[in-house]
């Protein structure tokens, strides 16, 4: 059992750079069940600030109720129930009476990406417009920024007004990474986002990543050990509904690990 | 091999009884076509006079010196539909977003249910209370001499046209896909917000056409209408005013009308402009759902 709480060492035994004495997120205990049956026991974890959390896991692990836990998405299906605390800057995440202005601070990027039924514009624009901004030269500001930044800019910006959902599907997966990032969120999930797109888009995802991690914390969910290798600064390993252990990522992948089955699994031994 | 097994027919006979099915609707619609206008074609291209039936209010067809004025008949349908729709669509859009959108579990299941029970309620009892419930009502609340008016009539119709115009739009909603609304809702819009910026916009020609389907059901309806209309020949200038509809002036008289007579043949041509009417109505309304037009 990985103790949560303590600064997480690397093999070596040298602290690891981003540990801080309160990380955005803390988890503890939490439980999260589908009619009763659990999906996801008792995990503890921590991400820091700055970060790629890295969790992998085979199909059915929970890898998924766990990111929807995370912004409480679980209000979207009546047979999921999350127990025990999720904590981010400190406050419990049920504490927030507005779970709207919660889930506005957070990024979330789906499997399959969903461009909203509006035009690339106002997808982008989608959530500054929630947040109250009408200033057009605002709002082109964002749009720019946020399309640039998800690498998406030089191959829209002369169909700024054509639907979303006629982009392809790497485009609009990058499209719905514009969208999550005009939330200016503290906190960026994604869902195994590289699913329908192209490996070369998936590269230049993945450095769209790299480069947000001076700004924001990420948690990346990934059926892809080697996605997670490339990106994640530490890793967490579930498997059926169980988190085996969280490393420091290099130090999983070169067989430092206190549970063999987390070996087994990045060796593609099973899985 | 290569024999021809019981399989191999039951194929050949159940794909050719589908096929008879699924024709005899289009058997249907141009049987009833070349039938109403055979009949009243006659009429149209002898005795009628187009300026007087398109203007004039006289409708006389069993007068010594008869007029066909069907003006009163064609303001009173559009009057009575104009009324159901000013509050049925209002209330059906808003019931079926409460369906689709807000109400969970039983409260969901319980209205669809009884939404659809509302549908298969007889025309003829809606006629009923429009006479005997709704006219002394309206009599009394707004102390006026007759009751079965555009209002009474407007009412029952729009009750009428709601389940239709609600399971449809119902329909529409439902067609939204739901990443659609954990896509919005996770970007930190409100329920609200969802759908009034992502689920009507992405639904408008499902919703649109929920709409006209129930223009096209208030202008067929006819026992309802006849009962609670007031059945008089008028033009209304209030809600208060009794009218009388083309459907009820069918029903009404066709039954006295010599046939081939050109009592007959007026009636007829009522028919035909009633058949046009709802034809485009409902054409425009599938035209609208397969989104013709649509940028």
């Amino acid at each position: 059992m990985v103790d949560a709480a303590a600064a997480p060492e690397r093999a070596d035994g040298s602290a690891f750079p981003l540990y801080e004495e309160q990380p955005l997120v803390e988890v503890r205990d939490l439980v999260i069940s589908y009619r009763g049956r659990p999906a996801l026991r008792d995990i503890d974890l921590d991400v820091y600030r700055h970060e790629i959390f890295g969790i992998v896991g085979p199909a059915n692990s929970g890898k998924t109720s766990f990111l929807r836990a995370l912004n409480r998405m679980d209000a979207f299906n009546p047979a999921m129930q999350v127990a025990g605390s999720i904590r981010i800057n400190g406050k419990n995440i049920n504490d927030w009476r507005n779970e709207y202005a919660l889930r506005s601070r957070i990024g979330v990027v789906f499997p399959l990406p969903v461009g909203l039924p509006l035009s690339v514009y106002d997808n982008v624009a989608f959530s500054p417009r929630l947040r109250g901004i009408r200033r057009k030269a605002r709002l082109d500001e964002v749009v720019e920024r946020c399309l640039t930044r998800a690498a998406l800019w030089d191959e829209v910006k002369d169909r700024l007004d054509s639907l979303g959902s006629l982009l392809s599907g790497g485009q609009q997966q990058r499209l719905t990474i514009a969208r999550a990032l005009s939330q200016e969120p503290e906190l960026l999930l994604l869902d195994e986002f590289s699913i329908a797109v192209d490996p070369v888009t998936t590269m230049r995802i993945e450095d769209v990543l790299r480069e947000l991690r001076s700004e924001i914390t990420i948690v990346l969910v990934t059926n892809l050990v080697q996605q997670a290798r490339r990106l994640a600064d530490r890793t967490a390993f579930f498997l059926t509904g169980e988190l085996v252990e969280t490393g420091v990522t290099e130090d999983l992948f070169e067989g430092k690990v206190k549970d063999r089955r987390t070996t087994g699994y990045l060796e593609g031994r099973f899985g | 091999m290569d024999r021809r097994d019981a399989a191999w027919y039951v194929d050949r006979v159940a794909q050719g009884l589908i096929f008879a099915g699924g024709i005899s609707a289009i058997v249907f619609i141009v049987g009833i076509f070349v039938f109403v206008t055979k009949e009243g074609l006659g009429f149209v291209f002898g005795p009628l006079q187009p300026g007087e039936f398109l203007t004039s209010i006289a409708w006389r067809p069993t007068s010594n010196n008869p007029t066909y004025g069907a003006l009163a008949l064609i303001v009173g349908t559009a009057s009575v539909t104009g009324f159901a729709m000013l509050f049925s669509v209002p209330l059906s859009l808003g019931a079926a977003l409460f369906i689709a959108e807000f109400a969970r579990g039983k409260t969901r299941e319980i209205l669809k249910v009884l939404v659809e029970m509302l549908a298969a309620i007889p025309s003829v009892v809606w006629g009923f209370v429009g006479m005997s419930i709704m006219n002394p009502l309206i009599i009394r609340i707004f102390d006026v001499p007759v009751g079965l008016t555009v209002l009474n009539a407007g009412l029952i119709l729009g009750l009428m046209a709601a389940p239709i115009m609600t399971t449809i739009a119902e329909d529409a909603l439902k067609a939204v896909p739901d990443s659609y609304r954990e896509a919005a809702e996770a970007l930190g819009a409100t329920r609200w917000e969802v759908v009034v910026k992502v689920v009507i916009p992405a639904s408008r020609n499902g919703l649109l056409a929920a709409v006209l389907l129930g223009v096209g059901r208030g202008f067929g309806e006819t026992m309802a209408v006849l009962m609670a209309s007031g059945h008089a020949i008028n033009l209304p200038t209030s809600p208060f005013d009794s009218v009388r509809a083309l459907t009820a002036t069918i029903a009404a008289e066709l039954g006295d009308a010599p046939v081939g007579s050109d009592h007959y043949g007026s009636l007829f041509t009522l028919g035909i402009l009633l058949f046009v009417v709802t034809f485009v109505v409902n054409l425009t309304a599938d035209l609208v759902v397969r989104g013709v037009g649509k940028k």
